[in-house]
């Protein structure tokens, strides 16, 4: 336009002004909209700058090492660890056939009658709300549906099903040992004792029961002591869990936490693994029907293959946010001070994001400064856990057409 | 033959999906039935009361107060993320040389994928205190600084959703006005934004679901106080705020406490949800068609 000649003098006035000051709006809004893109750059720098100086100093090996303790210097994120671990590992488990299966469904078999594309696009809709329903409804959810299964299993400490556990009711005995007395379930009442009967040493060694008569004599040889009870010995229920531990209702237990959480990231794998699946040229497919394939067969060695650096990519992203997660684990396990890591699938657990909450939560500030540490292993962890996929995606990458 | 089978399988995972919907549907509008048919509550109540106070002696239970304080902390969060967000991106779509993208692209992947209690730390511990330095009166939770950190949240959401939607403004439109004399500003203001306007607001509305279903930051930062109130200054606490409050604290005894937390939840959903479906509606239908 500044070329153009223009001969009255009032127009051409009038244009010179109208263009130098629309160049000069422009000038100015590229600079402010850099500013205002660069801030996003400030703020994660002053973010991050702000973890690494709290937390640096409590990082080191003990950390990771370390349970949770009542003091800032010995506190450590080891249970938490373990219990991300877990529950994210089985979440993958859950999620990665139950959406590219989803996936496979909603773009290789497109269905032809009206009736079944109306259904076909109305799971699509309906995946896309998955996505944007709050991680909290999906823990309320999964409180009822997998902890408390809608009660439908009894309650949480008669369960209506066990398996893996044996069930004893611990006395101990006036020098102090403890004596295990096997009983039916946990609702069990304390057991009638009689002399002779089997019993069980906290070590698992079986022994016959010795019962003196309340005002004693009790023997001497410990050995005997060890198997002794009087009538008037008190205790309590002691629940011995194996490993394969299992139990319906299902509790506030890891498995439930990571159902949960593999409803919380399934449709993020769906949209993920959708578009990997997209990304596949439809010449490939078009050449393994024309050499006689069935649409599975197409879709087992042609497609998906093709398509794996997509899905394994969208399975990094569903997994990431799994790991960040704390509210729906929280509504799972409740706010629990953790001494121990879970034994079985069906303990009680935390994950490093709930573990930071607990910390920051607290009103001793040491500890807020174990939760930037905290934070700084978790972040650490998300990082390797991205470069991993970023690598894998670039080795993986071949040209498809 | 194998083919229906697996045909049968693929189908029932996609049927998975509508039964969690369902699911979801179920329990909350279920539970919250059970609430609302405990004796100490009442339908009238819970919308017009603007006091909560389930866990209190003098049990009230008007919704009011909870999302009053959820609207506090989404509209400071939607004033920092809104603006900022739509300039980056369109800096990002019409303005950016190869070398900033670079930087910046990355930079708010980052910005997206770092968890929400690491935003909620910031918060407490670092804009809380210099928010205290330029106004003493600032209570350590209030809902300004989770605002802002929520606000920041969502910035890479808006950011992202937004740059797609301006992408997909054909170059030709585009061109056309640059051949007409426009500058890059005239373009991207008076031509790119508002075709792209659809994909724009269906953002925006994300953005806004995602930043009323917040739960860590809030719960760290805003505070346990239910009250409505207009300035973010205060210290309230959100519906999701009050779900941390509740599943903290004891709710062994299946009591009115337990169950509020159904209808509270309930209420989040309907919210979030009919964002979502509009966001998606608008985007569906108002999508201007340019091939």
């Amino acid at each position: 336009m500044s070329n153009t000649i223009i001969h009255d003098p009032e127009r051409r006035r009038a244009a010179a002004r109208s263009t130098s000051g629309r160049r000069l709006l422009n000038k100015l809004f590229a600079g402010f909209s850099l500013a205002i893109a660069l801030l996003s750059v400030l703020v994660l720098m002053v973010l991050l700058a702000a973890i690494v100086k709290s937390g640096a100093k409590h990082l080191d090996l003990s950390f990771l090492s370390s349970d949770p303790n009542t003091e800032p210097e010995k506190a450590g994120i080891r249970i938490a660890l373990i219990g991300t671990v877990l529950v994210c590992g089985m979440c993958a488990l859950f999620t990665l056939p139950l959406g590219v299966a989803t996936a496979i469904f909603l773009d290789e078999y497109r269905p032809r009658n009206p009736f079944m594309r109306k259904l076909h696009s109305f799971v699509q809709l309906n995946i896309s709300n998955l996505a944007g329903v709050p991680s909290v409804v999906y823990g309320i959810l999964g409180l009822t549906a997998f902890v408390y299964m809608f009660g439908l299993f009894g309650k949480l400490d008669d369960p209506a099903f066990e398996i893996g556990v044996s069930h004893y009711y611990q006395f101990v005995n006036d020098e102090g040992l403890a004596v295990l007395v096997p009983i039916e379930g946990q609702q069990a009442e304390r057991p009638e004792l009689v002399d002779g009967m089997t019993a069980y040493l906290p070590s698992g060694k079986s022994v016959k029961l010795n019962l003196v008569p309340a005002s004693g004599p009790w023997p001497d040889d410990k050995p005997t002591l060890r198997r002794t009870l009087s009538p008037k010995s008190k205790g309590g229920y002691l629940g011995k869990k194996s490993w394969y531990y299992l139990r319906l209702p299902l509790g506030r237990s890891v498995l439930a936490g990571a159902l949960t959480l593999s409803l919380v990231v399934l449709p993020i794998q769906i949209i993920a693994a959708q578009e990997a699946l997209r990304g596949v040229p439809s010449s490939l497919r078009e050449g393994a029907y024309g050499l006689g394939a069935t649409q599975w067969q197409a879709i087992r060695k042609v497609t998906l293959p093709s398509a794996v650096p997509g899905i394994m990519t969208g399975s990094i992203i569903a997994m990431s946010r799994a790991i960040g997660e704390a509210a729906p684990v929280m509504m799972i396990s409740g706010a629990v001070l953790m001494s121990h890591a879970p034994g079985n699938l069906m303990a009680d657990f935390t994950v490093m994001p709930l573990q930071i909450y607990e910390w920051t939560s607290r009103p001793n500030a040491e500890f807020h400064d174990v939760a930037a540490t905290g934070i700084m292993v978790l972040l650490l962890v998300l990082l390797s856990f991205n470069a991993v996929a970023v690598v894998i995606r670039q080795k993986l990458r071949t040209p498809l057409s | 033959m194998r083919e229906s089978g697996i045909f049968g399988i693929l189908a029932a995972s996609g049927a998975f999906s509508i039964l969690v919907t369902a699911a979801i549907i179920g329990v909350l509008f279920g539970e919250s039935y059970h609430f609302f048919s405990m004796p100490e509550v009442t339908l009238s109540d819970f919308f017009l009361d603007t006091h909560w106070s389930p866990l209190s002696e003098d049990k009230r239970f008007g919704i009011w107060a909870l999302v009053s304080g959820t609207m506090v902390v989404t509209v400071v969060a939607m004033a920092v993320a809104l603006p900022l967000g739509l300039v980056t991106a369109i800096y990002l779509s019409e303005y950016a040389p190869r070398r900033v993208r670079d930087i910046l692209k990355p930079t708010l992947e980052v910005l997206a994928g770092i968890p929400t209690v690491v935003y909620g730390y910031f918060a407490l511990r670092f804009i809380t205190p210099k928010l205290q330095l330029l106004d003493s009166s600032i209570p350590i939770y209030n809902a300004l600084s989770a605002g802002i950190a929520v606000g920041i949240l969502c910035l890479p959401i808006v950011t992202s959703l937004t740059e797609d939607a301006l992408r997909a403004v054909p170059r030709s439109l585009r061109e056309g006005a640059y051949g007409l004399g426009g500058t890059r500003f005239d373009v991207s203001l008076k031509i790119v934004v508002p075709a792209a306007l659809s994909g724009i607001i269906s953002a925006f509305l994300l953005a806004i679901a995602r930043a009323i279903g917040e739960t860590m930051i809030v719960a760290l930062a805003a505070g346990l106080r239910p009250q409505v109130v207009l300035d973010p200054r205060n210290e309230v606490q959100t519906m999701t705020g009050y779900m941390v409050q509740v599943i903290g604290g004891d709710v062994s005894n299946f009591g009115v406490e337990y169950y509020s937390l159904y209808a509270v939840a309930a209420t989040l959903f309907v919210i979030t949800f009919s964002l979502t479906v509009v966001g998606e509606v608008i985007r569906r239908r108002f999508r201007e068609v340019y091939s």
